[in-house]
């Protein structure tokens, strides 16, 4: 079985999963030239990951429930009650913003808990009981806030989000600290890359041929390292990219590479033939809640820490635009299909469709339309692909 | 020259890699019973759907001649068009909705007004129940007959189409012998008073040998013959000369009986029907099973052959499940699947599609589902090493596929019962319970299966087969307990086992029993 894959079979063998990076380079061109380049200027950047970065990190979560076979409408809701939490006490109450931090994230465990447990544990579909959690969080969301907004923040507490790391190691104009930690990033991700293929090899599987893959690391470090120039030309790096960063790749290798991820793949592909293979469906289900109940509960954090406050009408849609990001990001309706990368990269596709089209002016309401028939076609796409792939 | 109603000339059907159908004949005598023989995979599911229309015209090469006329069917409208109606394998029919729904489903007897004129559906579908020999009322939910009544219902739909052609794909792979045995002689009428012509495919020989007049065999997408069915005893070996193109002077492979020590005991085992308070569906069962040996559990279908199992395998069924069961002598209780594969159980399910399998995903994955814990170090799940076990089950079970991290889905259904195999093996279990394990496949794969059965006796393992193909539980055990009506009626060493004998155990009902239970 060793062997070499050429790059043909590299694009088709996946089109599925390589079509959605081709559409997400086209829609960056196309913005790109529509907006003057205004897309791509270093503030801009910046501000498209601090402005979307609650929706990907809900859409890590998401992706989970979706490839588990559920759906998760409550996380807007959940988005507002934590942050709410967190506002009470900082804002409020005066204490330390940690402690806010913290509340937040207990809250997230304890709301996670509460809907695993009925999804779970009774068998109430999570379409039902994240609906009722989407009213019920939204109602205690006023009742903690008494119905009014709450700001703003001290600044310790506005940093989490709203901060940046730079001047660390100063800089001519520049950020040199940022460019230091992505291009640490880019080896060690080269240096990764090339221990899996090591270990491939020894286990003689196929791997792609020798200059592919340098291209390939080529490739991905010019992109890396023309991001990190943009960053440092702006503000350094943003802590919640750091947030976002260590979630991604902390989850990307809980869906591929734990016992965990994969009963979360069988469940949602066979539920019946999960079980009968000893999967403990219920505490998996479980756990996938639970998870989504912290994420969102991190995603409340960081939105209540970049709006500077606490609004009752916090997070409204968040949950569509989480949902939307996984099945752009080619997560099956069905589930037993879907990957954290995916939904982060539908999540981009998103951000930059709404940063692009608001640069231009474009008016909300056919902001919504574009983004309504974008999704529309995704998924069409990816039922074409499918019945393409059964029509055997 | 008798007259054809349908000749299908160089039939060529090519898929993106595959040629699935080459140059392929099939001509069809008006008013016969034509059979289709052919391994899985041989191309005839596919040369019926190039019939019917679901691959339409242009899509493959050749001629379809339909009544002396070549038809060019877009679609399957078209075909049923002409009164060539198709019975899949698995049924079409809505459980919801009423028999008479489901019969005129797409074809709705419509009163002047435009409205469904319900008196007049009832009543057709009364008289086409009438003629396929069905005493059940048209408005009952289909939900609620058992298979082979759900079989006829669809041949009751076909009849009003006003058929000319019935094709049937598998028609008895799920019926029991009383339901197949009235189906066959319903086909035989069919013909005789209506001048119905059908096609059969079927791998269970001896039907095709009863009810067909002739039948063409297939091969890797190549007819090979055509034979005409008589009474001469071999033609089944003939048949299955040109399925599998090599004699298989014995369907079952030859076995060293080497029998230890007492493995399993189950005792006074009885299980509950889930939703349905006061029913038992499994009666103070008890049995055992011992080190390399292989245990026949013979009954028809609705016995409680799967319900014990499943109830066994980690309470998988059923509810108010009491009675001991012991490993090795010791008492063990397995609350849960993981629990049961712990202990050492595993069950291959009858319905590998819908139980066994995670049909969307690859077969490395499939195959260590059931014992990802053997590859995983504190949650981490080793993913060179997964290959590496699979390429290892794909060499040694002969799992046919280009590469382990091949769709499941897309293999044929000998290959797919070895990947449930491959999984319960890799678990390490050491009494396989084996649900139909040859259920849909077809014979040159089912020897595989016995083979595979033998190695694991002779590595001293245990294996319970649940089967109700009774000459397969002859060729392939040691001893075999029957099962009728939920209640151990029997058990008898193979030595001493004749069908005749297994059979009036597995019917034989014990007095105490109440029948208005089961349905």
């Amino acid at each position: 079985m060793t062997g070499t894959a050429n790059i043909r079979e590299l694009l088709t063998r996946n089109l599925r999963t390589s079509g959605i990076y081709i559409a997400f380079v086209a829609i960056i061109a196309l913005f790109a030239i529509l907006t003057d380049g205004t897309l791509l200027s270093p503030g801009n950047v910046t501000n498209l990951i601090l402005q979307y970065s609650y929706i990907l990190i809900l859409a890590i979560g998401m992706v989970m429930v979706i490839i588990a076979g559920h759906i998760d409408l409550s996380v807007g809701s959940v988005v507002a009650l934590t942050g709410a939490v967190s506002a009470v006490l900082v804002i409020r109450e005066g204490m330390p913003w940690w402690v806010g931090v913290l509340a937040a994230l207990g809250t997230g465990v304890l709301i996670g808990a509460w809907q695993g447990f009925w999804v779970a544990f009774v068998g109430i579909p999570a379409f039902i009981t994240t609906l009722a959690g989407m009213l019920l969080f939204r109602g205690l969301t006023l009742l903690v806030l008494s119905n009014i907004s709450l700001s703003p923040f001290p600044s310790s507490y506005q940093k989490i989000a709203g901060g940046f790391q730079n001047g660390i190691l100063g800089g001519p104009g520049y950020d040199v600290f940022t460019l230091v930690v992505f291009a640490v990033a880019v080896v060690g991700f080269a240096f990764s890359a090339w221990r899996t293929r090591r270990s491939r090899i020894a286990y003689e599987q196929p791997v792609e041929a020798f200059p592919l893959f340098i291209l390939k690391l080529v490739a991905v470090a010019l992109v890396v390292m023309w991001f990190a120039w943009q960053l440092a030309n702006a503000r350094g790096l943003p802590n919640v990219l750091i947030i976002l960063a260590v979630l991604v790749i902390a989850y990307t290798l809980v869906t591929t590479r734990t016992v965990f991820g994969r009963h979360v793949y069988a469940i949602g592909g066979n539920l019946a033939a999960a079980m009968l293979s000893g999967v403990k469906v219920r505490w998996v289900n479980f756990g996938v809640m639970l998870n989504m109940g912290v994420l969102a509960s991190v995603a409340g954090i960081v939105y209540s820490s970049r709006s500077n406050g606490a609004q009752p009408a916090a997070g409204n849609m968040f949950e569509l635009d989480a949902i939307a990001a996984c099945f752009i990001g080619g997560a099956a309706v069905t589930g037993g299909v879907g990957r954290v990368t995916g939904a982060i990269v539908g999540g981009l596709i998103m951000a930059v469709m709404s940063n692009g089209m608001q640069l231009m002016g474009v008016d909300q309401s056919v902001q919504a339309v574009v983004k309504g028939l974008v999704l529309l076609l995704a998924v069409a796409f990816d039922v074409y692909n499918k019945r393409r792939a059964g029509a055997r | 020259m008798p007259k054809h109603i349908l000749e299908m000339r160089k039939i060529t059907k090519v898929f993106p890699g595959v040629k699935a159908l080459s140059d392929v004949e099939l001509s069809v005598i008006d008013g016969e019973i034509h059979g289709i023989c052919g391994e899985n995979g041989a191309g005839k599911s596919t040369l019926m759907k190039v019939l019917s229309g679901v691959y339409p015209y242009g899509t493959y090469e050749g001629d379809i001649v339909f009544d002396g006329e070549v038809q060019k069917f877009h679609s399957i409208p078209d075909s049923e068009h002409q009164g060539i109606v198709i019975i899949h394998q698995e049924l079409a029919l809505i459980p919801y909705l009423s028999v008479a729904e489901n019969i005129f489903l797409g074809n709705e007897r419509r009163g002047s007004n435009g409205m469904i004129d319900w008196n007049e559906t009832n009543h057709q579908a009364m008289k086409l129940l009438e003629q396929v020999g069905l005493h059940e009322n048209p408005t009952t939910p289909v939900m609620q007959l058992g298979v082979g009544k759900q079989q006829l219902i669809e041949i009751a739909k076909a009849l009003s189409k006003d058929v000319r052609l019935l094709i049937l794909d598998e028609p008895t792979s799920a019926l029991n012998d009383d339901d197949s045995e009235h189906l066959l002689q319903l086909l035989r009428t069919l013909k005789e008073e209506q001048g119905i012509t059908s096609i059969m495919i079927s791998h269970k020989l001896n039907e095709i040998a009863e009810v067909c007049d002739r039948t063409t065999i297939i091969r890797d997408g190549h007819t090979i013959e055509t034979i005409d069915i008589d009474e001469s005893p071999g033609i089944q070996d003939r048949i299955i000369r040109g399925m599998v193109g090599r004699d298989l002077t014995n369907r079952y492979p030859k076995r060293e009986h080497v029998v230890g020590d007492e493995v399993l005991r189950v005792e006074n085992w009885t299980v509950h029907h889930p939703t349905q308070p006061g029913r038992i569906v499994v009666d103070d069962a008890s049995f055992t099973v011992r080190k390399g040996e292989v245990v026949g559990i013979a009954g028809v279908m609705g016995a409680g052959r799967t319900e014990l199992a499943m109830s066994l395998f980690g309470r998988s069924y059923g509810r108010d499940i009491s009675g001991h069961m012991y490993m090795h002598g010791e008492e063990i209780h397995a609350r849960d699947v993981s629990e049961a594969i712990k202990h050492g159980l595993a069950y291959a399910t009858e319905d590998r599609k819908r139980y066994g399998l995670n049909l969307i995903d690859d077969v490395r994955r499939n195959i260590s589902a059931a014992a990802l814990f053997k590859l995983a170090k504190r949650g981490w799940v080793n993913g060179n090493k997964e290959i590496k076990v699979a390429e290892e089950y794909r060499g040694s079970m002969n799992i046919k596929t280009p590469s382990v991290l091949q769709t499941v889905g897309n293999l044929s259904g000998g290959n797919q019962q070895k990947v449930v195999l491959s999984k319960w093996i890799y678990s390490d279990a050491e009494v396989l319970i084996l649900d139909e394990p040859t259920r849909g496949i077809d014979v040159g794969a089912k020897y595989e299966i016995y083979t595979i059965i033998n190695r694991l006796v002779a590595a001293g393992k245990s294996v319970i087969i649940i089967s109700s193909e009774l000459p397969e539980l002859l060729g392939t055990c040691d001893r075999i307990y029957t099962l009728a009506f939920g209640v151990v009626t029997g058990e008898v060493p193979v030595a001493e086992a004749t069908q005749e004998k297994l059979m009036t155990l597995m019917t034989q009902e014990k007095a105490t029993k109440d029948k208005e239970v089961r349905a």
